[in-house]
């Protein structure tokens, strides 16, 4: 609201343009932020029910997640590969499909960047980085773009095809790392071969946060661009809003539905290549690690919009980052901080209804 | 892009969400060090604490020391092996105070616990699994960890006894050499009772998978086997399970005998409070940190749950000898001569390992009895 009453109602002909986009930005801003208000006072009746002070815990929320600046490389930390596994379910969202399998894409993706890295150990660090994201990228879009292409072709439904796709992906990674390509000396912990020290991707400059970021504010900003100024994007929504719309138009529906999934699919691939290069120096287990299903939720609290990620990612990485302290302050159980996800999740999701409810956000003088 | 928007909108609202709540810095919440006055200890659980299993164990030990005066332990679950239990360890450090973590899960050691241990060189970490090796890894990390075999041993005896098809079962994660360690004791526990019984092994594929465990018992007692143990994190539906269809069932990392109070023999249980006592103790005297911790039942690092109602006479009477003869120090379990089950002697006549050696560490066959694959 601060935002409408702070511009001044130009006169002229452009100004009710101008004030519609404001009208509509504000609309878009002010849902999330009150049902995110909502679900914040609903969590603080749980946690009264459950005999702590609410007050309590919303200080301990912000000092755990924004506060310092420790608990914003925390945040950011956490942020991070959520970013990259969100656009694995915005972008083919855009498109009129539901994919739940970021978590395949990332861990087949991490698999793909493992191996291209020890096969290149020895060549520049940068070279070899570059033919991991690019193995990583690849090998996510092929997965993901299967989840479009059996939806396209056969029929599939995509959200269940997506979810088995991930079991499957899942057991392909085990049966690969425990077997044809672990490191003898992974003992206890089967591995593959490491990659080059020299090739690991580092942190930011003085900061306690990985390059993964960096690469997932990029890419959202890529598919910002892709998806709002080309018209590829524009065909993209065109499938997206009717599909036998796009057909009669003669658009590619299929080209697209797969492409979108293809774009999705590489997002994740490249959250896998970043937890291997970045973290873990080789694939393993630790790789299934739930970021996959994490970026679902982030998301739909984004409403599929490339840009909304990466703030609602780094929300969700300061809820994740505070429910560390509630945990330790409050001996608050660890499923306190699902608690205040699911919360938010659903208040956000009901409030999707209330989207050109308000007349005050309306277009006027139409 | 509209980042500074989003940033100020988001600071905004959350700052209204805790309208009231002016914190001032005075609030004992926003002082950096929250306990101040105690040896904050951080314990980091990859499970629930009550997991009946690998976490609670680990909590056990947490919780009793607590009760050392001048200790607080601050404690976080469910933390995931990636940068997230980094980040747990700078929080606990950074934000609490503590001078002593112990990351519990297996997979904290390396990277993240490395990382950090070179990132806070005056915090002493120490983790639970056999990794720190002398020369490789940081002064001011360590390792501890238990000969939890010589428990499953004894499960192995109490459940050569029970059994009447001579058919055992024992549900497993991953074919790695600490579990296949704990098939062959068990197995060849309950062979010095029964020499011909066999063991059919079921590898689930990962430390926590409820539905393929309870799936795997009740195959296994479909066909025919009448006491089953296991080796994932939280034997409770594997427990639950065998009680359920009315056989016999031996723990693992912790007591379960509550989840059974019919079927319930025996278990092979952590007794973690050891290391931790020590570890504990060395810190607040200031005393140089013990990089490498390892014991078995003598050293009172693992113990046997107490006998379940059925384990009979003569079962008590052959596992307690043999304990008494662990306890002393002189009972091998893996003495030649030793064949797998594909017929291979993998440890020949008159070779007798002692538990600290390391070829038990790299055991990557399974004893012939042992009906499965690795």
């Amino acid at each position: 609201m601060e935002a409408v009453a702070a511009l001044p109602a130009n006169a002229g002909t452009r100004a009710p343009l101008a004030s519609d986009a404001v009208r509509r930005a504000a609309e878009g801003l002010l849902i999330p932020l009150g049902a995110l208000a909502v679900s914040m006072l609903l969590f603080g009746v749980f946690v009264l029910v459950l005999g702590k002070d609410p007050i309590a815990v919303y200080q301990l929320i912000w000092k755990g997640a924004f506060s310092t600046s420790f608990a914003w490389q925390n945040t950011l930390q956490r942020a991070a590969p959520l970013i990259l596994t969100a656009l694995c379910v915005a972008i083919p969202a855009r498109a009129g499909l539901i994919v739940i399998g970021a978590e395949g894409a990332l861990v087949l993706g991490g698999l793909a960047a493992a191996v291209s890295g020890h096969l290149l150990s020895g060549h520049a660090p940068l070279a070899v980085q570059l033919a991991m994201a690019l193995a990583a990228m690849t090998t996510g879009a092929a997965w993901i773009a299967l989840a479009g292409g059996l939806r396209h072709f056969r029929g599939v439904n995509e959200t269940i095809g997506s979810l088995l796709l991930t079991y499957i992906a899942i057991a392909l990674f085990n049966h690969f790392v425990e077997g044809p390509l672990r490191d003898p000396a992974s003992l206890n912990k089967p591995s593959t071969m490491p990659i080059d020290e020299a090739s690991m991707v580092g942190n930011l400059p003085g900061l306690d946060v990985h390059w993964g970021l960096v690469f997932g504010v990029v890419f959202c900003l890529a598919c910002h661009v892709l998806v709002r100024h080309t018209v590829a994007g524009f065909a993209l929504r065109v499938v997206g809003g009717n599909v036998r719309a796009a057909r009669l138009a003669g658009l590619p529906v299929g080209a697209l539905i797969l492409g979108s999934c293809a774009v999705g699919g590489a997002a994740a691939g490249l959250a896998g290549m970043v937890e291997v290069a970045a973290v873990h120096g080789s694939a393993n287990a630790s790789l299934i690690a739930g970021y996959g299903y994490a970026g679902i939720l982030v998301a739909f609290i984004a409403r599929h919009n490339p840009l909304a990620i990466v703030p609602v990612a780094i929300l969700v990485g300061g809820i994740n980052a505070s429910g560390s302290i509630l945990q330790r302050r409050l001996d608050l159980p660890d499923a306190t901080v699902l608690v205040l996800q699911g919360i938010a999740f659903m208040a956000i999701l009901a409030a999707e209804t209330l989207y050109g409810r308000a007349r005050l956000f309306q277009p006027r003088g139409a | 892009m509209s980042h500074d928007l989003h940033n100020r909108s988001r600071r905004t609202a959350l700052k209204t969400l805790a309208a009231g709540a002016a914190a001032t810095a005075a609030s004992p919440l926003w002082l950096p060090r929250a306990f101040a006055a105690d040896f904050v200890v951080g314990v980091i659980y990859v499970g629930p604490k009550d997991d009946y299993g690998y976490s609670q164990a680990q909590a056990q030990a947490a919780a009793a020391i607590k009760k050392m005066p001048g200790v607080k332990v601050i404690e976080q679950e469910k933390v995931a092996e990636t940068t997230d239990v980094q980040k747990v360890m700078a929080s606990m450090i950074e934000e609490d105070g503590a001078k002593l973590v112990f990351p519990t899960s297996f997979g904290y050691f390396d990277p993240h616990m490395l990382k950090m241990a070179e990132k806070y060189p005056q915090v002493r970490f120490a983790h639970c699994g056999g990794l720190w090796t002398e020369g490789k890894h940081p002064k001011n990390t360590a390792s501890y960890f238990g000969y939890i075999d010589e428990c499953q041993y004894l499960n192995g005896v109490c459940a050569g006894h029970a059994t009447k098809s001579k058919k055992l079962g024992f549900i497993a994660a991953k074919p790695i050499p600490q579990v296949l360690r704990n098939i062959n004791a068990f197995t060849l526990g309950a062979k010095s009772v029964k020499p011909d019984i066999t063991t059919q092994v079921i590898f689930t594929g990962d430390w926590l998978l409820p539905v393929k465990e309870a799936e795997a018992a009740n195959s296994l007692i479909d066909q025919g086997v009448d006491v089953i143990t296991m080796h994932v994190d939280s034997p409770k539906v594997v427990v639950e399970t065998c009680e359920r269809r009315g056989i016999h069932v031996c723990g693992y990392h912790a007591d379960q005998s509550a989840l059974a109070p019919k079927g319930y023999l025996t278990g092979a249980e952590w007794n973690w409070l050891t290391p931790y006592t020590t570890h504990v103790k060395d810190a607040m005297a200031g005393k140089p940190l013990n990089n490498f911790l390892r014991g078995g039942l003598k050293e009172g690092f693992v113990k046997p749950s107490p006998y379940g109602k059925a384990v009979s006479e003569g079962a008590r009477k052959q596992a307690d000898a043999i304990k008494a003869q662990m306890m002393k120090g002189d009972f091998a379990i893996f003495k030649g001569e030793l064949k797998d089950n594909t017929g291979k002697v993998v440890v020949p006549a008159g070779t007798v390992h002692k538990q600290t050696d390391v070829v038990l560490e790299q055991m990557n066959w399974l004893v012939a009895g042992v009906i499965g694959k690795v």
